[in-house]
């Protein structure tokens, strides 16, 4: 049986491999909702698409066997593979079991393979020596089995992948270059099952190889088929890709599919080495570096003057005055050569502060470049990549020197910069122009508006009728959720906890009012006190780091913090495109200063503004924080456009979904 | 604060509606309330009270036997009135409550410590000794009993004058005890910030980063005293809005600067029996950062300031809530007042707490005019100060 098993397996070549996930994908259907949510993310993709760069990685291995083990009880196979991921993901296996449990199909062998009678102890913690003894206890059945059991451990888990990635970087070496693209992914496709396998039974080498160049052919073909550029293709590839996979991402928690997802573009479409160096992100501007302070400032259109008394701590940060540049900058309107007028309005608006929040600001900036985009001409003898590119750079350093951009533009910037760069060079002109605004166009839309769409309908789930929420300063996000649970009908009382010297929530707390939700409204100080009655905070996030940590408007991380304590479930509403792959851990590193006289001014409180004409003494700075850092382990949850996830999966979401900020 | 002289005479106005000896004791608290203004805060009203009890003891009339007892049945009735007579809704309410009390337990402890005492028990028997009394109580009795009060006073006990030999004969010594007992806690309420001043030194080095909320003039020269000491160091002070008594830094900025800091060092406004500190509004919030970061919370406090109460949520029962104004511009505040209302119900609550209680557990050092103490040696305090007969609360809803 096993050796018939295995010329199964091996036989009809890789591609049955590809198609091995199919069959669990049956059982999928007989069995409710599978072995786990995650295995079958990755079965569907190869099957949906045989051609897919997503090759089946050697983690997902294990799974297969399970489903296998799910479809033939009888035959219930390699007590240990399951175990692996278990042991590299207990969430992971965790969940499945849990399923599988509630599902009541053959829950016993479901993962573990173990032999009914042993199905009691063998839940998936139990220890290898267990699960052997089972096996052998039972082995005067499958005695095949243990013989195979030695074998599919070697080639499972990491092992097997860190031999794939091995080969990956090397083969691309070998390959040539151009193939980088759809080439290599094919590769890294044929050589992984191959890799994984051969460990089992030895296919010939020869026999691989020629498999590879089968696929190869395959790719090319698909590559010559659909008409489009390299890069297309392969976007084409992801999308759908994406496509299957999002359902299914949607209704899962969070780490599970997670891991599962990150082990499964392991090796896929990962950049060579070099590709991946330039893909960190570059070190900010330290304006402690005196050197580039000054070389920045040369080329500085907005002429900004030092603030006197600067924050020690915060040296590494722009500290300027604030409020002087305004009226330069707008008697120089008509001087800028360089500088289209609509980047010129938005920066100004920047500047004085007319435009403000993460998406707003990106949005205005995309919409100039758009503008700018529509404008623009190729200067002849140059090719309009390269000079749109400048162009934007030129663009976006002047954007810098009116407000420190915010990270989701820094993401919207990279993506129309990786657009441009990926611009066909055949496309005439007008038609690059025309396609790069309709990105932009999508982008917005995509991004941002449909995102903030899919996080209401993801968000309002969680609340329900007699809900107090609470939620800090004003998010867009977050007003759109409450307006839409109170659309819907949901009897709930809204908390507006606020700060000074902005103010920010005043301007929520209207609009709310107007509407007809009941509101409290408090200051910060006060949150600990009004925590008690407080049943869901709901929190906007300026940009989520892939370390968890949830970069926002300033005393934010206060608010999650006393939630945290009173045990309230802290929900912070952020759309994906906000995601960065940089890790931050406080709030100092990386922050902005906002302007400092702000606070030394308090409305309306006559006596106490005498700090104010103290402002330029010595011993004396003020400190206007915008931002700060939450720590991951106060959020329970990041609702986004793919889903609600924890803090931990959103490096999966940067990576499967930031790169290329890929539409959709 | 401009407008206080106005509200200082539109209580005087209200308080002229009220009898005679709620009157008096009224007038007592608007004293109490100039003080609280002129920064002298919740000390300033601790040492009110204590003069004021002073005052009541010295002109106490006692019966020759169970002395104590009369004199204890004296202060706990002046106590019951002023706190009654404490204009419910007024800025006072917040501060009285607590230092009020506080004072009239310090002063109920005393008497009956001197009570205990073997010497109390003598009789009186030299002329000196009354005309020690009269000299040392006399000035005290003018400076604080100004018209009405004195008038309350001698509704109070109308037969002294006719039996003043015989009140100083019997009681001279007792009085005498404890009124120089009571003369010494205004000494020790009135340096208390010097004795706690003195202890910064072992408690800041050279170098440290320190936070602290609002205003506290404990804090204040708590720091001063280290600085004196040609200690240098960096202070952030975060503003405590909206009362916005300190300034620096906005309140919603402390979490991302405590890692930074070493230490947060807080005034309170009292610390309870179990440690927890009654503190400013804004401090839970500085504590849990804190805490979260490891950085010892030190609270400075007056001996005064200890509270011998055991209070389930105390946040809720020992706290003031203020003016929505403070928090909500006028225009703003009547804007949403407009549309925000169904069925007569207001949509909007404002809720502008005036304290915060932190949990001991957040709390790492009480440092009081004796020493600093963990908060778990508070209890031990307390008993010390005070007598557990006396445990009931004064204050709106008093047991007594």
């Amino acid at each position: 049986m096993d050796p018939r098993r295995y010329s199964r397996v091996i036989d009809p070549k890789v591609r049955q491999v590809g198609f091995c996930p199919r069959s669990g994908q049956v059982q999928n259907q007989s069995g409710p909702t599978g072995p786990s949510t995650s295995p079958p993310v990755s079965h569907i993709s190869p099957s949906s698409n045989s051609l897919s760069p997503v090759m089946i990685p050697p983690p997902r291995h294990p799974s297969d066997a399970a489903s296998r083990a799910v479809n033939v009880p009888a035959t219930a196979t390699t007590p240990l593979r399951p175990r692996r991921p278990s042991f590299d993901d207990p969430n992971n296996n965790s969940s499945s079991t849990e399923q599988l449990v509630v599902s009541s199909y053959n829950p016993d062998e479901s993962v573990l393979g173990t032999s009914p009678p042993f199905s009691g102890i063998g839940d998936d913690r139990d220890g290898d020596a267990e699960s052997e003894f089972s096996d052998n206890s039972v082995n005067w059945i499958r005695q095949n089995d243990s013989g195979r059991f030695p074998l599919s451990l070697a080639p499972d888990g990491r092992f097997d992948s860190a031999a794939a990635k091995e080969k990956q970087s090397k083969k691309p070496q070998v390959g040539s270059r151009k193939e980088r693209g759809g080439g290599q992914t094919a590769e890294v496709r044929n050589d992984l099952p191959s890799e994984s396998k051969p460990l089992k039974e030895k296919t010939s080498k020869a026999e691989r190889r020629a498999l590879q160049e089968a696929q190869r052919a395959v790719k090319a073909a698909a590559k010559a088929g659909g008409n489009k550029s390299k890069a297309a293709s392969l976007s084409a590839h992801e999308q759908t890709n994406k496509a299957a996979k999002l359902p299914l991402q949607r209704k899962d928690d969070g780490p599970v599919t997670s891991s599962a997802a990150v082990s499964e573009r392991r090796g896929g479409e990962r950049p060579p080495e070099k590709d991946r160096k330039k893909d960190a992100p570059a070190p900010r501007m330290q304006f402690d570096d005196k050197n580039r302070v000054e070389k920045a400032k040369k080329r500085s259109v907005v002429k900004q003057t030092e603030a006197r008394n600067r924050v020690e701590l915060f040296r590494h940060l722009p500290q300027y005055e604030h409020g002087t540049q305004l009226p330069d900058l707008e008697s120089k309107f008509f001087q800028l050569d360089p500088m289209h007028p609509s980047i010129y309005k938005v920066g100004l608006q920047y500047l004085a502060g007319d435009i403000r929040g993460g998406n707003a600001r990106c949005v205005a900036m995309l919409q100039a470049f758009s503008e700018a985009i529509k404008d623009y001409s190729t200067p002849p003898e140059k090719t309009l990549t390269r000079d749109l590119t400048a162009k934007v750079n030129n663009f976006v350093s002047f954007l810098i020197e009116c407000r420190p951009l915010s990270i989701s533009m820094g993401n919207a910037i990279r993506f129309l910069k990786s657009r441009i760069a990926k611009l066909p060079i055949t496309l005439s002109e007008a038609e690059a122009k025309s396609s790069l605004c309709s990105d932009i166009e999508r982008f917005i839309n995509e991004k941002i508006v449909i995102a903030e769409k899919v996080i209401v309908e993801h968000a309002v789930t969680k609340i329900q009728d007699g809900d107090v929420l609470l939620t800090y300063g004003s998010s867009a996000v977050v007003e759109m959720v409450i307006l839409h649970a109170h659309k819907l009908g949901k009897q709930f009382r809204v908390v507006i906890v606020d700060s000074r010297p902005r103010f920010e929530g005043q301007a929520l707390l209207r609009k709310l009012v107007k509407i007809g939700v009941s509101c409290t409204y408090t200051h910060i100080n006060a949150v600990s006190y009004i925590m008690r009655e407080v049943t869901r905070v709901f929190l906007g996030a300026a940009s989520v780091f892939s370390n968890g940590t949830v970069y926002s408007r300033v005393g934010t991380a206060c608010v999650a913090m006393v939630a945290h304590a009173f045990h309230v479930p802290v929900l912070v509403c952020c759309e994906a495109y906000k995601f960065h792959e940089r890790v931050l851990l406080d709030s100092i590193c990386s922050n902005e200063l906002g302007d400092p006289d702000a606070i030394s001014k308090v409305p309306g409180r006559m006596d106490i503004n005498s700090l104010h004409d103290g402002t330029n003494k010595e011993n004396l700075q003020l400190l206007n924080l915008m931002y700060d850092a939450t720590p991951p382990d106060y959020i329970s949850m990041i609702v986004t456009e793919y889903g609600m996830i924890p803090t931990t999966s959103v490096p999966v979401i940067v990576r499967e979904y930031g790169r290329e900020h890929l539409l959709i | 604060m401009p407008d206080m002289q106005g509200l200082v005479n539109e209580l005087i106005d209200k308080l002229k509606k009220r009898d005679g000896l709620i009157n008096g004791l009224s007038f007592v608290l608007v004293l109490m309330l100039i003080r609280w203004q002129k920064g002298e805060g919740i000390t300033g009203t601790a040492l009110q009270t204590a003069e004021l009890l002073r005052s009541v003891i010295s002109v106490q009339k006692l019966p020759p036997t169970n002395k104590a007892a009369a004199l204890i049945n004296a202060v706990r009735d002046v106590g019951e009135k002023l706190i009654a007579a404490n204009p419910v809704g007024e800025p006072l309410a917040s501060f009285c409550q607590l230092s009020v009390g506080n004072v009239i337990r310090r002063v109920l402890h005393i008497v009956r410590e001197e009570d205990l005492s073997p010497s109390s028990d003598e009789a009186g028997d030299n002329e000196e000794e009354i005309t020690w009394l009269r000299d040392n109580t006399a000035p005290y009795v003018a400076e604080i009993i100004r018209p009405p009060l004195l008038h309350m006073l001698h509704t109070f006990s109308s037969a002294e004058e006719k039996s003043k030999s015989y009140i100083f004969g019997r009681s001279r010594k007792l009085k005498n005890d404890v009124i120089e007992a009571i003369n010494m806690l205004i000494e020790d309420v009135n340096i208390c910030y010097e004795l706690i001043a003195e202890q910064a030194v072992e408690h800041i080095h050279h170098n440290e980063t320190i936070l602290t909320l609002g205003w506290s003039r404990t804090v204040l020269e708590f720091l001063l005293a280290a600085k004196d000491k040609k200690r240098s160091f960096h202070v952030f002070v975060a503003e405590g809005a909206p009362r916005c008594h300190g300034h620096a830094l906005t309140d919603s900025a402390v979490f991302a600067m405590i890692s930074r800091v070493n230490m947060v060092i807080v005034g309170v406004h009292a610390v309870t029996a179990n440690g927890g500190v009654i503190a400013p509004v804004g401090i839970d919030m500085v504590a849990l950062a804190a805490q979260k970061f490891a950085v010892p919370v030190v609270v400075v406090a007056g001996i005064h300031k200890l509270c011998p109460l055991y209070t389930e949520n105390p946040e809720v029962s020992l706290n003031d809530v203020r003016s929505p104004s403070e928090l909500l511009e006028l225009g703003n505040f009547s804007d949403c007042m407009d549309f925000g209302s169904v069925d007569g119900a207001p949509l909007v609550h404002v809720a502008n707490p005036v304290f915060d209680y932190v949990p001991p557990e957040l709390v790492s050092l009480v440092i009081t005019d004796i020493g600093g103490h963990k908060p778990s040696y508070i209890y031990r305090l307390i008993a010390d100060y005070y007598s557990s007969q006396d445990y009931v609360r004064y204050g709106k809803d008093a047991l007594l």
